[in-house]
């Protein structure tokens, strides 16, 4: 079945549960791609303009090591938000994002969508409030990954 | 879950029985599985989740939970992380060595009583050794429709993935299969990140799932904090937790943790809010 793009906004759980009008504002900056296996999604240091609701396939996160081969630091898939720099300035985007297979998305212009955000704060707030609870699992994770649980004797 | 079973009467739990490695596997650099076959008398057959005492003569003696439902062979299979003098003699021991065994000791998983609905498998690093068992046990009656099984591993590395040749057979039983590790080199076809993200996305029903934890505490705690958030009721969740076991057979006290004494009540316990006070309160 072909789904609309507010349909395909409204189905991925950043948008889940909003009024209906959100998606239609949301579609508006919205397009939906397609990314190879192996493709760079987006790189460090450039200019962060896209968001990815990701929709199918796994994204990989990596940082890059001078002479060695890049580290993965996060796999996201179906589901997932990938991008959050487009949020803040200098919107810049801090790792490498890489499909690990075939990656279907919709991509939404970061630009178009803060400009809805200012013109309506409550839609704005409702964005930010979704965006935080990701961005806040996400630490969270980090940080217990930082306490190397698997791999120490606790101290 | 079945209650604390000691081994049957007659039985001589605390006198270890002679038994010979048969099979050794490295599993990572510090981990090996050993198979154990016993040289005259046998323990009783252990159900998944429960340890027996191995002795490595004339170093000292440690608990280690089965890694692999009981077989008609009478042989019994451990996995044993490299972390003292007694699992350094154990994982350096060779085939045709002896090692002494007692037990089987304490609470299994109870798996009995699962396969009918949702079972949830959440492994954190040498925690999937006590699981492996039950895992075989479901998903051989997935094989034959039972209910649908999911299996979620962290590890801290690619390398540190153990039990690969089970994970391999339980995805071709049919078993939905999720490895994340803490950090890889790019290529690495699994997940990157935390063992709880897993859980979101392997379709499973929380009202009709129960769930098995093993690994560190603090990683059992948030596994059940994010379970308990999807759905599944905290009284569907059972984990299992280790101490200082030393008698196995509840007399020495040395692995109290509150009112239970886990090497009898333990390890295999169900969740609780009580439970949720003891992992959270910090060492006296």
């Amino acid at each position: 079945m072909i789904q609309t793009l507010p349909e395909l906004i409204a189905a991925h759980p950043l948008f889940a549960g909003l009024p209906g009008d959100v998606a239609e504002l949301v579609a508006g900056c919205a397009r939906t791609v397609a990314f190879g296996p192996g493709r760079l999604i987006f790189s460090e240091g450039e200019r962060a303009e896209t968001l990815y609701l990701l929709r199918r396939g796994r994204v990989a996160l990596e940082v890059r090591r001078p002479g060695k081969a890049p580290l993965m630091v996060e796999t996201l898939s179906a589901g997932a938000l990938l991008g959050w720099s487009w949020l803040l300035p200098p919107y810049r985007w801090h790792l490498d994002a890489r499909a690990l297979g075939t990656v279907l998305a919709v991509a939404i212009d970061a630009d178009c969508l803060r400009a809805k955000a200012d013109k309506d704060p409550e839609f704005g707030y409702r964005l930010l409030q979704r965006m935080s609870a990701v961005i806040v699992d996400r630490l969270q994770a980090t940080r217990f990954r930082l306490l190397d649980l698997y791999g120490a004797v606790a101290p | 879950m079945t209650n604390a079973s000691s081994a049957p009467a007659g039985t001589p739990v605390l006198v270890p029985l002679a038994y010979r490695v048969v099979a050794r596997r490295h599993e990572t650099a510090d981990v090996t599985t050993l198979r154990l076959s016993p040289v005259a008398d046998a323990v009783a057959p252990g159900r998944p989740g429960q340890f027996n005492m191995l002795s490595a003569f004339g170093v000292g003696e440690a608990a280690i939970s089965l890694s692999a439902a009981p077989d008609a062979t009478g042989e019994v299979q451990h996995t044993i992380r490299d972390v003292g003098p007694v699992s350094h003699a154990l994982c350096t021991s060779a085939p045709g060595d002896l090692v002494g065994v007692r037990g089987p000791f304490g609470t299994d998983w109870g798996v009995d009583d699962l396969g009918y609905g949702d079972t949830v498998v959440v492994a954190g690093g040498i925690g999937l050794a006590p699981l492996a068992g039950a895992i075989d046990v479901l998903a051989e009656r997935r094989r034959y429709g039972g209910g649908r099984v999911f299996v979620a591993v962290g590890a801290r590395n690619p390398d540190q993935v153990m039990l690969r040749a089970e994970l391999g057979r339980w995805l071709a039983a049919g078993v939905r299969v999720r490895v994340t590790v803490d950090a890889a080199p790019a290529g690495f076809t699994g997940g990157v990140g935390l063992v709880t993200q897993l859980l979101p996305g392997l379709g499973f029903d929380p009202a009709r799932t129960t769930a098995l934890v093993c690994g560190p505490e603090v990683m059992i705690r948030f596994s059940v904090r994010a379970l308990v958030d999807l759905g599944v009721p905290p009284g569907a969740v059972r984990v299992s937790l280790e101490r200082n076991m030393q008698c196995g057979t509840a007399l020495c006290g040395h692995c109290q943790l509150g009112p239970l004494l886990l090497c009898r009540d333990g390890p295999v316990v169900t969740w609780n809010d009580e439970l949720a006070t003891l992992l959270t309160e910090n060492e006296r």
